[in-house]
């Protein structure tokens, strides 16, 4: 490689070289590469796994659409579906509402930013972590904090993890409590909106309200897009905080068997790797779907300003 | 090395902005807005917020010293009475004292962030830095794996994994942080690089360094900023993942934190309350402690991300 420069002399433009292309990188790349042998191989394997009955003991039988058609009469594949679209569509807009208005409380000059930003951003690190999944279950435990301090009002708690009605619905409420990851990127948003055009707007005499809708929320909906994407991507993944909830049974009465949660029993539980593979696929076109419609509805409502 | 300081003042200095607003504190320049009295109430709302938010880990705190039958009796976040022996008592509970598995998450925690701090880097190196043919089409190919569920590949991953005789030991969750299997981390670290200056590599080549010796000595210094954001990304992912330990390790010995944590609630049930939670600090306390040291990183590394 050295041997380019030393005949073209210090004095030449050392564009030429890098025209000559750099062969190094495909020796470097070589870890690249056999990581996305990993990724790709296994995603064609997995939509051919998925028209098949494999148990992981014997080899691989072909049985067609048999998965699928099991899939579309499976009540609890109904129930797993319903239960991850009902947290996603109940979560995801609850925590991107919060995180967009505490950023914009924080965003309007406050002293000690840094204190409250950390705040409330440390929860959302730790959110998905056994120890808090373990937490919550006990703070929304019959007898717990919420249900003793709802009984100062002279309110009579639900059974929060017990009650089938409400056991979902606790674990929105730790989701929520995560939403300072999408509330630190709305922040960062907000820094890059020029202060000009609140100036001028104000000389104009438009209200703070109809800034919001002026100038704020147009210039933000990319930080906007970009946060309902990634969280819609994430809820519709969950498996940890209903795994250790519900000790992997994804109950009561089924109320928390997330998606994820029913292919880890089907496949790993039942060994039934078949089935699972096509749940996994069918998890895989949805989620490819939420997001193709996404960035096909995102023409309409998200504005790039430059 | 006299070529490189000679022509590199002003690239260096550019790059030392670059660097300087990833690290970047405060670059806002402040201004209060609002009457004293919406002051107010703006730091009313964030206060009594902030409390809500916390209120769950103080109220976590104030349990662990509890004796396991207040735990639900007593209301008072300071202990009615003192019980110190639940971080004693909860160390030893399970199968293996608590330091084997903190050993463990640690040991995952240090093979992850090396695997990753060197393959993505290597390959966003490649990626931002170097021509060659079919460079824009593998990144596009890298970035395509982002959006790829993590559950799709799962099944074949573990079929492999067990034909290799790989289950119950670390290489199934670790060997693929080396393969730079983290499109998310190349892609960050891609887009810093990017913004360092291409002379900088022109000098370098000028002074008869290969692309290696450039990625090594100039290139990688320089991205420290974006390391150190990887690095603690990947702390905390690993030591907070749960679903591949579950997966691929049945040994007790071997379980990290999370795995054996969860054991306080499926075992135990109801009676030891006061130890589960004693646990449940000593497992948050790493993540917090990284969290408080490496908190620009993170803020600036996940605002950089969003943003473009």
């Amino acid at each position: 490689m050295t041997a380019a420069t030393t005949d073209q002399g210090v004095g030449a433009r050392p564009r030429r070289v890098r025209e000559r292309g750099d062969r190094i990188a495909y020796v470097l790349l070589i870890p690249w590469f056999i990581g996305m042998l990993f990724t790709v191989i296994p995603f064609a394997v997995s939509l051919y796994l998925a028209f098949t009955d494999y148990d992981l003991l014997t080899s691989p039988s072909w049985i067609g659409l048999e998965n699928f058609q099991h899939f579309v009469s499976d009540p609890k594949a109904a129930t797993a579906a319903r239960v991850t679209l009902t947290y996603t569509f109940v979560a995801v807009p609850i925590s991107l509402a919060v995180a967009l208005g505490i950023a914009l409380l924080l965003n309007r000059g406050v002293r000690g930013l840094r204190f409250y930003r950390s705040a409330f951003y440390l929860p959302s690190l730790i959110g998905a972590s056994v120890a808090i999944v373990m937490l919550w279950r006990s703070i929304f435990g019959y007898a717990g904090v919420v249900n003793q301090f709802l009984a100062i009002f002279g309110i009579e708690g639900p059974g929060w993890t017990t009650d089938p009605d409400w056991a979902l619905m606790t674990l929105v409420t730790l989701s929520v409590w995560g939403f300072g990851a999408a509330m630190v990127i709305f922040l960062a948003g907000l820094r890059q909106i020029p202060r000009m055009y609140y100036e001028a707007a104000s000389v104009d005499g438009a209200t703070p309200v109809r800034q919001f809708f002026a100038i704020t929320l147009p210039l933000l909906s990319p930080v906007l897009f970009f946060n309902l994407v990634l969280g819609l991507i994430g809820s519709l993944q969950t498996f940890t905080q209903a795994y250790v909830f519900s000790g992997g049974t994804g109950g009561p009465a089924d109320s928390t068997l997330f998606f994820n949660l029913y292919l880890y029993q089907q496949g790993f539980q039942r060994f039934d790797m078949g089935y699972a593979s096509a749940l996994a696929w069918v998890m895989f076109l949805v989620i490819a779907a939420f997001t193709a419609i996404n960035f096909l509805v995102s023409k309409y409502w998200v504005f790039y300003d430059d | 090395m006299t070529d490189l300081q000679v022509t590199g003042i002003a690239p260096r200095s550019s790059a030392r902005n670059l660097v300087k607003r990833l690290r970047g504190g405060e670059a806002y320049t402040e201004e209060i807005t609002g009457t004293p009295a919406t002051r107010f109430l703006r730091h009313l709302v964030l206060i009594g917020l902030g409390l809500v938010m916390l209120y769950p880990l103080m109220w976590m705190v104030s349990a662990s010293f509890k004796p396991s039958t207040d735990v639900f009796n007593d209301t008072s976040l300071i202990p009615t009475t003192w019980d110190f022996t639940n971080y004693s008592s909860g160390w030893s509970a399970l199968e293996y004292p608590m330091e084997t598995y903190l050993y463990n998450s640690m040991v995952l925690a240090v093979l992850n962030i090396i695997g990753n701090i060197f393959s993505c880097s290597i390959t966003a190196y490649c990626f931002a830095r170097l021509r060659f043919r079919g460079r824009r089409l593998m990144f596009a190919a890298t970035l395509a794996t982002m959006l790829l569920p993590s559950h799709v590949i799962l099944i074949p991953q573990y079929v492999v994994f067990s034909k290799l005789g790989w289950i119950n030991t670390y290489l199934p969750l670790t060997v693929p942080a080396f393969l730079a299997s983290n499109a998310f981390f190349v892609f960050l670290l891609v887009q810093f690089m990017r913004g360092l200056p291409m002379e900088l590599q022109d000098a370098a080549r000028i002074d008869g360094c290969g692309p290696l010796r450039t990625y090594w000595s100039v290139i990688l210094p320089l991205t420290t900023p974006a390391l150190a954001t990887v690095a603690i990304f990947t702390f905390i992912a690993s030591w907070n993942d749960f679903f591949s330990p579950l997966l691929y390790l049945t040994d007790q010995e071997l379980f990290p934190v999370p795995l054996a944590l969860r054991q306080f609630m499926s075992a135990q049930g109801a009676s030891q309350w006061g130890p589960m939670f004693a646990m449940s600090i000593v497992s948050l306390l790493p993540v917090i402690g990284f969290f408080f040291i490496g908190q620009r990183y993170l803020i600036n590394g996940i605002a950089t991300t969003g943003m473009k």
